[in-house]
């Protein structure tokens, strides 16, 4: 189906221009920036709102394509277009920015139109990732994205952000470089850059086991999983509270993302023969990372790292459809495991921002991420108590919120595959529990600690907004999430199709 | 029919968002007003389902309210599943609930956080009745973990309190782990019986009776036994059994109502109810029922050893608890499903009140709880004394109270058992009875008997506690003395569970008890050994607490190896912290600073870094800047070319 109007173009270019004017509107007046950045990004939003109305969830057909040649010499087009897979990761985009303008409105005094613009371009990019059905504009989306946060975090860092800012970009650069090769070779062997067509090219199984491992650098780099997610604590202490809600809530999407529009349909096979790698590093990203995120000293870096092993799950959801699909025993389940695998993203895109907006409260507050030096916030700030705990919970993977959902379909799933990938994913229910609730006694109960925690002030109106409507996704996520499942529904089935076929 | 259903879950939910999030507006009035009139709903509503389930014979209500989602063919939804033993749980938790409620406004009148508090028991009573009216998996688990959040809020309600934010966080993580076995039960039926609703899972289960596993190494074993066990897993957390009891006794942190209400009456329940409905499965695997049994009864007798050295009044109770959630769950090992849910339902109106009456004396001590510090307080409280005798007898099974029914029913259900454990399960529990009998009256003598209150200023202050606290404890007497005679019969041995409860014909241990009336039940129960072990534990406790007051000591250090353990509570809690709390920290940090920082972040990440500039400057002499070097350079390799040429 397409509409009347280039939505997909819109909700791309609307924020990426509407950056640079808030960009040009300069920073005398920085209330009207902050306005100005708002209207922007709300505006986006509900004009990325069709997507989900007018969306066919029949067809895993792309939608609302857009197809215009770009570098002919190099059979290069601007094609655009969703289905069930990106269109919620598009909503996810549009909503968070909002909420991230919001966040940034009094705490950023440092020239925030510069700040207000980069996430506004950002949003625009990464919309533009996910949309993107040609190859080389993915590709040029994909690197795009890298320079407003590298800037975010350079400029409104903490104090060690070169250090963070030079590892997340080497990190990543190193594992788009690879998957830069792999496009390249594609395109000679199909003489298109359609992403689609690279689904249905007929590759030996030297030749995908290759294009999966340069994949795979590049995605799991983003993702990210153990053993290269070490850059990830990094950048999200030294990030803005607004760069590690983007960071959290979107950018990992996009590893992820990449591993169902890239990895698992162009390379099935040696999807196959390397899903041990894969299910591997994703049961050691949800008990290791478990364990090391329960002795973390400083509140971000403790989500960081519960950021890790949440993503473990979508990881591990994707990649135990082969074994489910070879298990005599059941019939069905590998669509379980890929649906589980999106719901965990988008509820992750929720819950990680949520909680580092609760983390960036108190560090607006008192300007420490330690443990240690909160105790007692309750006693002075109930109603962020009441939002902290209602996150933690849902972090934890309480059911009715959505934290729930896709940890839920995705133990399920892997129960299918192997009892012990069941077994060691669900350590979850105690290890998430174990990391997040022992935070939340340290830092929100217990007698007042300090008297700088005994000078906090409740949160504000702003801040209530946005958390409030964080909460309300979580919840209606969690009680409801037959919309969602519908929309990816049509989508996940024919990619299971697709890579259930051997290309060989 | 769905109407009746909705408003049921929902009015206590309804209270429980108006007292929480406008709790400023609504005052503390405000806030009981609506939560009770919330709770009242429900409880006549209950009442009046349990009505027509006893006795105008409704059918089975199952019915789905709306699809929480449909994923590759499983349905998942949320749902009611109303038969005689969801009408019974129901009247159970709101009855109980509604007592709570009112006994709180006297309790809580002079603390903070009134409203949040109402707020919290008013959603428990929600989750309680989801868990309970539930018609599948998903909800029984949503139940499960929404009582265990509430839970986790109310032990941690004097949230400035070190030990009480401390007990929370345990209850929720020791409850996790059950819940870890009981995902992992529901992730397997989800796989062979391909559904999460109970009447489908249970229409399929007899295809697979013969099913087995291959869970480790070369071991087969049957699928039934490790779904059985898997659920049982969760119950054991959520029911307080050993090895995942450690959190209750420490759940009494929170206030007495709700460990009337929550650790006492209904949640810690869940996993007896649990089992009871998944009966169908368990028939199924005798592997799995002997667990059950040996576990209800190793938990029934220990448990309740460590309850004759307790001082804290509240955690004497507490250790009565786990003692008699003991018996209960060794009932299910027996298939004596209904005997279980009869000794729940009892267990369920002495125990509150007990809990309540001990909140009574809590008041009027100024919220002392030592026992040490009490006595003749029967002086003082006389309301409070009387009920905590019904309480008291109840408990430890006097002929005629409703303990005694639901106890005996068990006892001899066991013993009929023929499943392996049985014999080591019938000694324990027959055993605990006299344990039970000791504790109890420990409590009572030390408590309501002897000399009043040691201090003085206590003394004075000592008196009776307004009538919205005895009201409800009236209210809770009345079912603990009456109700196993009036329902024993068709409970137990009538068609009360017909339908509802499977029973393999082997299995049936009730079926081999000659019932001729309750009367006649109680007489036979006289020539038995279980009431005169309590009578001989009342005695003792006589003799000791007050004849002889010295001789606890005496006993005390003569056996102090004995007392020594006990007080440690056979080490569980030393080892758990050590072990698992301790352990998991150590290992989290090795995995942190060896494996992150180290490994990947020292050798791979900045190594690669590092050698990339080590060979950089290596590179650098290559290029010195000196013409000389270069000639020199040019010369050798153009000699190497040629003499390559030449060579070849």
């Amino acid at each position: 189906m397409s509409a009347d109007w280039p939505i997909l173009s819109v909700v791309i270019w609307l924020p990426i221009i509407g950056g640079l004017l808030v960009l040009g509107s300069g920073d005398r007046v920085p209330n009207v920036t902050r306005w100005l950045a708002l209207l922007v990004s709300i505006l986006t939003f509900v004009l990325s709102i069709p997507l989900y109305t007018g969306f066919d969830v029949s067809t895993a057909q792309m939608q609302f394509v857009e197809n215009l040649p770009w570098i002919p010499a190099f059979d290069v087009s601007y094609h655009l277009g969703v289905d069930g897979i990106s269109m919620p990761l598009i909503l996810l985009t549009t909503f968070i920015t909002i909420l991230v303008i919001i966040a940034g409105w009094e705490v950023i005094q440092y020239k925030p139109s510069q700040y207000m613009a980069a996430f506004l371009i950002m949003e625009g990019v990464m919309v533009g990732v996910f949309a993107a059905l040609d190859a080389m504009l993915f590709y040029v989306f994909w690197e795009a994205m890298l320079i407003p946060m590298f800037i975010i975090i350079g400029i409104w860092g903490g104090p060690r952000r070169v250090y963070a800012t030079i590892k997340f970009f080497l990190y990543t650069f190193l594992g788009s470089v690879f998957m830069l090769v792999a496009l390249i070779y594609m395109y000679f062997e199909s003489g298109s850059m359609e992403i689609l067509a690279f689904h249905d090219l007929k590759l030996n199984l030297t030749e995908q086991v290759l294009i999966f491992v340069a994949f795979l650098l590049a995605f799991a780099v983003k993702v990210p999983m153990w053993p290269v997610h070490t850059w990830l604590p990094d950048a999200h202490v030294e990030a803005p509270t607004g760069g590690s809600v983007i960071l959290a809530a979107i950018m990992l999407k996009i590893g992820g993302y990449g591993f169902l529009r890239f990895s698992l349909p162009i390379t099935p096979d040696a999807s196959q023969t390397l899903d041990w790698l894969i299910i591997g590093m994703s049961l050691i990203a949800v008990v290791y990372i478990g364990f090391v995120a329960l002795v973390q000293q400083d509140m971000k870096k403790l989500i960081a790292y519960s950021s890790i092993a949440h993503m473990g799950f979508v990881t591990l959801g994707f990649f135990i459809v082969f074994r489910i699909l070879a298990n005599p025993d059941v019939d069905s389940g590998a669509v379980l495991g890929v649906q589980g695998g999106m719901v965990q993203m988008v509820s992750h895109g929720f819950i990680s921002a949520a909680m580092f907006l609760c983390v960036g409260v108190l560090y607006d507050r008192l300007h420490s991420r330690q443990i240690a030096d909160y105790g007692g916030v309750v006693n002075v700030m109930p109603w962020f108590a009441f939002f902290m705990v209602f996150f933690a919970m849902a972090n934890a993977g309480l059911p009715g919120t959505s934290g729930f959902v896709g940890e839920f379909m995705v133990i399920l799933a892997s129960f299918r595959a192997d009892f012990w990938f069941a077994v060691l994913a669900a350590t979850t229910l105690i290890l998430g529990a174990a990391y997040t609730l022992w935070m939340i006694k340290r830092v929100v109960f217990g007698e007042v600690r300090s008297e700088g925690v005994a000078a906090l002030s409740d949160i504000n109106a702003r801040e209530v907004v946005v958390l409030a409507s964080l909460a309300l996704a979580v919840l209606a996520l969690g009680l409801w999430p037959a919309p969602l499942i519908e929309v990816m529904d049509a989508s996940i089935g024919n990619l299971v199709q697709h890579i259930g076929v051997s290309k060989l | 029919m769905e109407t009746i259903l909705l408003a049921i879950v929902l009015a206590p939910l309804t209270g429980a968002i108006i007292a929480g999030l406008f709790r400023n507006q609504i005052g503390r009035v405000g806030a009981h007003t609506v939560t009770i009139l919330g709770v009242s709903i429900s409880c006549v509503l209950s009442l009046y389902v349990l009505w027509q389930y006893a006795f105008d014979d409704a059918p089975v209500y199952n019915e789905s309210v709306y699809t929480w989602m449909v994923v590759d063919g499983l349905r998942m939804e949320v749902g009611f599943l109303i038969d005689r033993l969801t009408a019974m749980m129901m009247a159970v938790v709101t009855f109980v609930s509604l007592m709570v409620h009112i006994y709180t406004i006297g309790y809580m009148a002079h603390e903070d956080g009134y409203q949040r508090f109402f707020s919290y028991i008013a959603l428990f009573t929600f989750s309680m009745l989801m868990l309970v009216m539930s018609n599948n998996f998903l909800q029984l688990f949503f139940g499960w973990e929404a009582v265990g959040l509430v839970s986790y809020l109310l032990i941690g309600f004097y949230f400035k309190r070190e030990s009480a934010i401390f007990a929370n966080l345990k209850a929720f993580l020791v409850n996790r782990v059950g819940d870890f076995g009981f995902i992992l039960g529901i992730a397997a039926v989800a796989m062979y019986l391909n559904t999460l609703d109970y009447a489908e899972a249970f229409a399929h289960a007899p295809e697979h009776a013969d099913t087995m596993l291959n869970v480790w190494g070369d071991a087969q074993w049957s699928l039934m036994t490790v779904i059985c066990v898997l659920l049982f897993v969760g119950a054991m957390g959520k029911s307080a059994q050993i090895p995942l009891h450690v959190w209750l006794p420490d759940s009494m942190e929170g206030p007495t109502p709700i460990s009337a209400l929550i650790h006492a009456a209904t949640m810690v329940t869940a996993g007896i109810f649990m089992v009871a409905r998944m009966s169908p499965l368990y028939e199924m695997s005798e592997t799995a029922l002997s667990f059950v049994m040996i576990t209800g009864a190793t938990t029934a007798f220990f448990m309740g050893l460590i309850g004759i050295v307790q001082n804290d009044i509240k955690r004497v109770v507490a250790y009565s608890t786990l003692s008699q959630l003991g018996y209960m769950v060794a009932a299910l090992g027996a298939s004596a499903y209904a005997a279980g849910l009869f000794h729940l339902m009892t267990h369920a109106f002495f125990k509150a009140l007990l809990f309540l009456g001990a909140g009574s004396v809590i008041i009027g001590m100024h919220h002392d709880q030592d026992m040490r510090n009490m006595g003749g307080v029967r002086k003082y409280m006389p309301i409070t004394h009387w009920m905590m005798v019904i309480g008291t007898l109840a408990l430890i099974g006097f002929p005629g109270f409703s303990g005694f029914f639901s106890k005996d029913a068990i006892i001899e259900a066991i013993h009929h058992s023929q499943l392996f454990g049985s014999g080591y399960a019938h000694v324990l529990l027959v055993a605990g009875v006299f344990v039970t009998a000791l504790y109890s009256f420990r409590l009572y003598f030390m408590v309501f008997r002897g000399e009043g209150p040691r201090d003085s200023h206590a003394k004075e202050h000592l008196h009776e506690s307004p009538k919205v606290v005895t009201a409800p404890l009236m209210a809770l007497a009345v079912p603990s003395i009456f109700i196993g005679y009036f329902t024993i019969g068709p409970v137990l041995f009538g068609d009360f569970f017909d339908g509802v409860i499977t029973v393999a014909a082997v299995h049936d241990t009730l079926g081999e008890i000659d019932f001729h009336g309750a009367f006649g039940f109680m007489l036979h129960g006289l020539t038995g050994i279980p009431v005169y072990l309590a009578g001989a534990g009342v005695l003792v406790a006589w003799y000791i607490y007050m004849r002889r007051p010295s001789l606890a000591l005496e006993i005390a250090t003569r056996f102090d190896w004995i007392y020594w353990i006990l007080d440690r509570k056979f080490g569980f809690d030393a080892l758990y912290q050590w072990l698992f709390a301790g352990g998991s920290r150590l290992l989290g940090r090795i995995l942190w600073q060896v494996g992150d920082r180290l490994v990947i972040d020292g050798v791979a990440v900045n190594g690669s870094a590092c050698s990339v500039g080590w060979l950089a400057s290596v590179m650098r002499y290559l290029q010195t800047g000196y013409l000389y070097h270069y000639a020199f350079a040019m010369i050798i390799g153009l000699l190497g070319l040629l003499s390559w040429f030449v060579i070849r």
